[in-house]
């Protein structure tokens, strides 16, 4: 139930995002899409137990992915569906509480979120650029099949 | 001035309008380049070369062929804007519609606003920031507070940034203003968790497009612009994180 309620949470979040840097109106529907699949995976890759730094790369990895084949469909650019994807993954609540720490005069904590707030950052950046190169290489072998096809018919 | 002479003119005009358009509404530069690279190919100037940056490009069209700059100062986030630029360039480079009609449908991309109106932008900023108030496991009585904090906070962001250019500003006072609208709500006992709302209503202030684009472009290779827009992205993640600051030292 919690995860039903999560799902579409996030779909009204990223969609707002997505509203708010002015997508394409028809595609606002997709790119809230893109928030709920990316959430979804670190969510539940988060509740069982795995680090958030390791569900923030699955869950960039993944909206990578869904954003490649819409933009493909659509012909429009990647990062219309990336960037309101990417928002719910932001260590937000991390930078905060670093934030909060260094105001408390509890240096050590904050150095502490701050450090885990970047590598998540870091984990999010290396989700994106895997799914990239993942998914050129994947077409690339796609269209070398279908040229080898061609040539032998 | 011959034809060919004015026929480059052209060339070069629109090239450049649509790079520009690109960069004001936040694509990547590499990507900027690739497609103006394009464009001046199918309209035979194989030799064309471009250099671009978050703050200005610089486009030749050959050897021995004049050589423009543009400057950009202000760049936005209007993804619509972006997608309608490449439509635009898709339709020229497969030789669907000429080089003027292409000019013309730019110009008047140029022209149009495609934002929506202030009080849509506000509602559905407030919404996000209440929905991303649940995501990071609040309660739901604090609903309608995050969802009046992040209204505020996206309001008072599109307010200053007309009043002023200086982003770091317009951020730091758009973060003020929810910090603030969420103390009085908890002081006043509306709201519950001060942090759970905060950190929600601030969610529409992060420079999603800023860092998806650092990214792409140091991965591409185009570091000048990678490191630009990082550094963009970090002090408005600054300019948030002080205004919140400013509020929790009380």
């Amino acid at each position: 139930m919690n995860v039903i309620i999560q799902l579409m949470v996030s779909f009204f979040a990223t969609a707002g995002i997505a509203v708010i840097f002015n997508a394409p109106r028809k595609v606002l529907f997709h790119c809230g899409f893109v928030g709920v699949v990316g959430w979804g995976i670190y969510f539940i890759l988060a509740e069982r137990g795995m680090d958030v730094v390791n569900a923030s790369f699955f869950g960039a990895f993944v909206i990578a992915i869904v954003a490649h084949l819409y933009a493909r469909r659509f012909k429009m650019p990647m990062v219309i569906f990336i960037v309101s994807g990417i928002i719910p993954l932001v260590p937000g609540g991390m930078a905060y509480n670093a934030m909060r720490n260094v105001v408390e005069d509890d240096y050590l904590q904050g150095l502490q979120y701050g450090l885990k707030a970047f590598l998540i950052t870091g984990a999010i950046v290396v989700g994106l650029v895997f799914a990239e190169v993942f998914i050129r290489l994947i077409f690339k072998a796609i269209l070398t099949n279908k040229e080898k096809k061609y040539s032998r018919s | 001035m011959t034809l060919q002479e004015m026929d480059n003119e052209m060339t070069m005009d629109c090239l450049l309008l649509a790079g520009r358009m690109m960069i004001e509404s936040g694509a990547e530069t590499y990507r900027v380049e690739d497609t103006m690279l394009r464009m001046a190919r199918s309209q035979n100037m194989p030799d064309a070369q471009c250099y671009a940056t978050p703050t200005g490009i610089i486009f030749s069209l050959g050897k021995t062929q004049p050589t423009r700059i543009t400057s950009i100062s202000s760049r936005v986030t209007d993804l619509q804007k972006i997608a309608l630029v490449n439509s635009v360039s898709r339709k020229l480079t497969s030789h669907i519609i000429t080089l003027e009609d292409a000019y013309d449908e730019l110009k008047s991309i140029q022209k149009t606003n495609y934002f929506l109106p202030t009080y849509m932008q506000v509602i559905a900023a407030a919404l996000a920031s209440a929905c991303f108030l649940i995501m990071f496991q609040g309660t739901w009585s604090d609903f309608p507070i995050a969802f009046l904090a992040g209204g505020v906070g996206f309001y008072v962001l599109l307010l200053i940034s007309q009043l002023t250019k200086v982003k770091f500003f317009s951020e730091f006072t758009a973060s003020l203003a929810v910090a603030i609208v969420a103390f009085i709500a908890v002081k006043l006992g509306l709201g519950k968790e001060l942090d759970k709302i905060i950190i929600g209503s601030v969610m529409p202030l992060v420079p999603g497009i800023l860092i998806t684009n650092a990214v792409r472009d140091l991965m591409a290779g185009h570091f000048m612009a990678g490191i630009a827009k990082g550094m963009e992205a970090f002090l408005t993640a600054f300019a948030i994180g002080a205004a919140i600051a400013v509020i929790l030292s009380f």
